[in-house]
């Protein structure tokens, strides 16, 4: 078999195209950033998670420090147990606080992790206690109503 | 000539005729998948038809894609302004380039530059009795003509649908970040937030194959299918162009169907 002209111009379309898959996979999506180092399970219980969504951010301070793995019901409490997948790098007191945060007005749901002062460190498999709900803005606003109304009838 | 001077009849004879092309293309695609041995066994046919619909189609692919990542960092960036989240910009054209119109666009520009040469080749190749030629040498021509053509449309429409989402991104940057002046950072970063490699990319390079598929399929049919004669090929390569548009967009919106899940 001879190597002709062909070759070289075949090979040069495919390696265009790997670059362009490559460049899609690591500058266009996240397949490069955020992975994380050896992940371990914690599980939190929320009221209520909003619109929280398997894969979202875990975030300490603003830096993404885990994955929410999975979201399940529990039908024993009512709660939904989410699961979280944090990088083994980062160590979190007993007496963490997660909560349901939104980036932005209009962005997506992430659970933010509030560091406490305990000297114990939560270990692989443990349950983070306090938690706060997503906040739900229906809920915000009717208060609101209410509260006014109330005003109203006062006066 | 049968009369078919009443519409009834012109109907029932249309139904016919098109029930019977579609199983005789069901029956040539396995033909040509049983005959596919010789495309990877002398894989110098199969890469030289990757040249030719492929490489030659670089030049249309790369400057289309660009003009269509301008077009969308504009459009994008006028509607995007008016709701205070220029930022998004980037996740955008991106979303909508990697889903859909990169595939979509792609298959279609290959539909028309290199499927429409596929078909006028072996339409001719049938008119001037080349393939009954290859027959009576005991070579299939299914085999030695079809085959190539279809693996080589196959392989080359992922590579051209990526390269296409790739110029249209690098489209988009430049009208949104080096002329209008959205941040850089925000531009890439709340792009790399929102694409997912396995649901966005991936599926965006499986929707590349299947509509290869479907493209190639429909050149070497209506190739092989056309009627020998000049004005049959004519006819055969217009029918190239719709058919495999139609086919394209409607793959599309099946496909999309599945893989959306809304979440």
């Amino acid at each position: 078999m001879n190597r002709t002209v062909i070759d070289l111009w075949v090979g040069l379309f495919v390696a265009m195209g790997i670059a362009a898959v490559m460049f899609l996979a690591l500058k266009v999506g996240n397949l490069s950033g955020a992975q994380l180092v050896q992940p371990y399970v914690l599980t939190a219980k929320f009221d209520n998670i909003g619109g929280l969504k398997v894969r979202g951010p875990v975030k300490s301070a603003g830096v993404v420090v885990g994955r929410v793995a999975d979201i399940q019901f529990d039908a024993q409490s009512y709660e939904a147990v989410v699961t979280l997948n944090i990088d083994s790098r980062y160590q979190f007191p007993k007496d963490t606080f997660a909560a349901i945060y939104t980036s932005g007005l209009l962005g997506e749901q992430y659970v933010g992790l509030d560091v406490g002062g305990d000297e114990r460190m939560l270990k692989a498999g443990e349950t983070i206690s306090k938690t706060q709900a997503a906040v739900v803005l229906e809920k915000l606003v009717s208060q609101f109503m209410f509260n006014k109304a109330a005003e109203g009838q006062n006066k | 000539m049968a009369d078919f001077s009443s519409p009834l009849r012109r109907l029932g004879h249309l139904t016919i005729e098109q029930l019977w092309r579609l199983g005789f293309a069901t029956r040539f695609f396995f033909a040509l998948l049983v005959y596919s041995g010789t495309a990877f066994r002398r894989f110098q046919l199969t890469l030289r038809e990757v040249y030719f619909g492929g490489v030659l189609s670089l030049v249309i692919i790369l400057v289309c894609g660009l003009f269509v990542g301008l077009i969308l960092g504009m459009q994008g960036y006028e509607i995007l302004q008016r709701f205070g989240s220029s930022e998004a910009l980037g996740t955008m054209v991106a979303l909508s380039l990697v889903r859909e119109l990169g595939p979509v666009l792609a298959a279609l520009l290959y539909a028309s530059r290199a499927g429409t040469s596929i078909t006028a080749e072996i339409g001719l190749m049938k008119a001037t009795e080349q393939l009954k030629a290859m027959d009576m040498m005991a070579v299939n021509p299914i085999a030695r003509v079809v085959a190539p053509r279809f693996w080589g449309g196959v392989l080359s429409m992922p590579v051209l649908a990526a390269l296409f989402s790739a110029m249209g991104i690098f489209g988009g940057w430049l009208i949104g970040v080096v002329f209008i002046g959205v941040d850089d950072g925000a531009f890439w970063s709340q792009m790399q937030a929102s694409v997912d490699f396995h649901y966005d990319i991936l599926n965006g390079v499986i929707k590349s194959f299947v509509f290869g598929v479907a493209v190639a399929l429909i050149a070497v049919f209506e190739g092989y299918d056309s009627h020998p004669t000049a004005e049959g090929v004519s006819r055969a390569i217009t029918r190239t162009v719709v058919n495999s548009s139609l086919a394209i967009l409607a793959l599309d919106f099946v496909l999309t169907s599945f893989m959306l899940r809304g979440n």
